[in-house]
């Protein structure tokens, strides 16, 4: 069974793509790795504007999970917290 | 049903002292009225706020932990949003949220201690020992910069 599927589905894919990248430039992209994950943060607080900043950067719009690489758990209660922290004035919707 | 709650208001930068401790004073009092008790005061004091609201760029920030039920925290947050002198406030619910932190802590240190005794190594960690502890490197770091310093 399993050995039906790799060949079909997301393998080849990935080997498709990776050609692609391999001819243009010969680039290690680093594995983005969630932040919260393995500094142990459990807690992510609204009231601790300096955790939450680095995730909010210049026009003060979250940072996608793409770019950041926080995991799904994390950015979700990431959102609430940045949202809970806008509502207080600790962090700005927008920036000018 | 007793829970656990949040509340920090920011009052108007224009506030006295004597004004945000009335204020407090009277978030107290309905607290003491309904039924239910002050865990904890926190005054974070004058801060800047992130984007003016009104015309002011400060705000003084006060953050109480509250045990109590819905119903008083309701009547905290009307008290409040009709209070002038409050101009942001914020009611969160952290009991349920307190709760998954410690078994997340506690089961991490389960897991921890399981895989340490795995490792043949004692099941808490001692002083010195891992990357984070004491820094240890940090003083490499510091030998080699006087070292160089000394070369030179």
């Amino acid at each position: 069974m399993t050995p039906r599927k790799a060949p079909g589905g997301r393998g080849a894919r990935k080997d498709a793509k990776d050609k692609k990248d391999g001819q243009r430039r010969p680039m290690f992209r680093r594995r983005k790795v969630c932040k919260f994950c393995v500094d142990k943060i459990d807690d992510i607080n609204y009231k601790d504007a300096k955790l939450l900043l680095p995730f909010v950067p210049e026009r003060s719009k979250i940072l996608p999970r793409r770019i950041s690489g926080t995991c799904a758990q994390h950015q979700r209660k990431l959102r609430t917290a940045i949202m809970r922290a806008r509502q207080l004035a600790l962090i700005p919707y927008t920036s000018d | 049903m007793t829970r656990k709650y949040e509340l920090v208001y920011v009052a108007s930068p224009i506030a006295t002292e004597a004004e945000v401790t009335d204020l407090h004073a009277q978030v107290a009092a309905i607290v003491e009225r309904i039924g239910g008790e002050i865990e904890k005061t926190e005054p974070w004091g004058r801060r800047r706020l992130a984007y003016a609201i009104g015309s002011h760029k400060e705000g003084i920030y006060v953050v109480e932990t509250i045990i109590g039920s819905g119903e008083l925290m309701k009547e905290i947050d009307r008290r409040l949003k009709v209070t002038e002198l409050v101009i942001r406030h914020l009611v969160v619910r952290v009991d349920e949220q307190q709760d998954v932190l410690e078994r997340s802590r506690a089961r991490r240190a389960v897991t921890s201690r399981r895989r340490r005794v795995a490792r043949g190594l004692p099941p808490d960690r001692e002083p010195g020992e891992g990357q984070r502890s004491d820094g240890d490197g940090d003083d490499d770091r510091d030998d080699r910069f006087d070292m160089s310093r000394g070369g030179r």
